[in-house]
């Protein structure tokens, strides 16, 4: 069986773990109400672990380019192979989306991120309040939109180990 | 007329003009008052949005003149609804009790072409401090342009008190800017 590389498992293991904590990062501290230093911490800790997933993003995609994945298993049929091929290039695509319609919408509000409190991300523009309400559903959506191939991608990965019974998702663990 | 009685008539109205400080009429949809500061190491600038400047200056005599700037402490925009009705409660404006914050000044004193020092009192959420900043002023198409920044610590005024004390969430230094559009 041929696996993925160690750094194409490494990479897409830990973005798994930031982009969940991202995610559920964001839905809680939307939710708090009024305003706290709780709430102030966490939209911090939303925005680093954003651009610390843009960054790896960035890697991943480099990474990717110069070394191709396993091939598919013999006797998998072509739509099977051709959905996995669409999933993956929408997740590729997202791991970028996501973070960027996310900085978009933080400059768009005028607060400029300050990566691990110590990095200034120079906001692109100035923000107005009407630029903030069209990059606030963008962000949400792409967010859901992530949401979704995840669900899709990880069931897709049980279903092939444990119904299909083949190395699909042994080809991702060291 | 005759040239001396002229020259009298025009000397005694350069005098008078010299001699007073004019109130001026602030343009108040130009002019701003914001609040720049730190939180978790990221610079914000929020402006109030209702303020009353009243400012007697005269150009030629700057000593002379005056600076009274009132803002109302719940008009500070952060951005978002949540924020701005935190920031009138008790522990940070309390605006409630303490509705107006004021600078009113004392002397102002020139610094050089187009520079002033401006010192006076500044009351915070009923706290009184006497602070001085420079002010840099330009004539613009007949109207005068002031800009000030005014450097303060916020927890001399008790403002983000409990549990927003905590200066790595919100700086200590907050820097009060003043942008001033006035005509005679």
């Amino acid at each position: 069986m041929q696996r993925y590389t160690k750094t194409a498992m490494l990479l897409h293991w830990l973005m798994a773990i930031l982009i969940i904590a991202a995610f559920f990062l964001g839905l809680t501290m939307v939710d708090i109400k009024g305003f706290s230093p709780t709430k102030l911490r966490y939209y911090s800790w939303h925005k680093w672990l954003g651009m610390t997933v843009l960054a790896l993003a960035v890697l991943r995609a480099l990474w990717r380019l110069r070394h191709a994945p396993p091939p598919a298993p013999a006797g998998m049929p072509r739509w099977q192979h051709q959905a996995s091929e669409l999933m993956h290039y929408a997740l590729y695509a997202l791991i970028f989306a996501v973070p960027l319609s996310g900085y978009l919408y933080t400059t768009a509000a005028n607060v400029p991120v300050v990566y691990l409190g110590l990095l200034p991300i120079p906001p692109l523009f100035e923000g107005t309040p009407e630029l903030k309400a069209v990059f606030k559903p963008i962000h949400y959506w792409l967010t859901m939109g992530m949401a979704a191939a995840v669900v899709a991608h990880a069931g897709a990965a049980l279903k092939h180990h444990f119904i299909d019974r083949d190395d699909i998702l042994k080809r991702m663990l060291p | 007329m005759k040239i001396t009685h002229r020259v009298l008539l025009a000397s005694l109205l350069g005098l008078s003009l010299a001699a007073s400080a004019a109130v001026l009429k602030t343009d108040a949809a130009k002019s701003s008052v914001s609040a720049t500061f730190k939180q978790m190491n990221v610079p914000v600038e929020s402006k109030f949005k209702k303020h009353a400047i009243v400012i007697d200056y005269n150009a030629a005599a700057p000593d002379a003149s005056k600076a009274t700037v009132e803002i109302e402490t719940a008009s500070l925009d952060l951005g978002e609804a949540e924020m701005n009705k935190e920031v009138a409660k008790k522990e940070w404006f309390n605006s409630a009790q303490f509705p107006k914050a004021t600078f009113v000044s004392s002397s102002i004193k020139s610094a050089g072409p187009g520079k002033l020092t401006v010192t006076g009192k500044l009351t915070i959420k009923g706290k009184t401090t006497d602070v001085s900043f420079p002010l840099t002023v330009k004539a613009e198409g007949g109207k005068q342009v002031f800009d000030g920044a005014l450097p303060i610590k916020r927890l001399a005024y008790n403002i983000g008190e409990g549990e927003w004390k905590d200066t790595s969430m919100v700086a200590d230094d907050v820097t009060i800017k003043f942008h001033v559009v006035a005509a005679p």
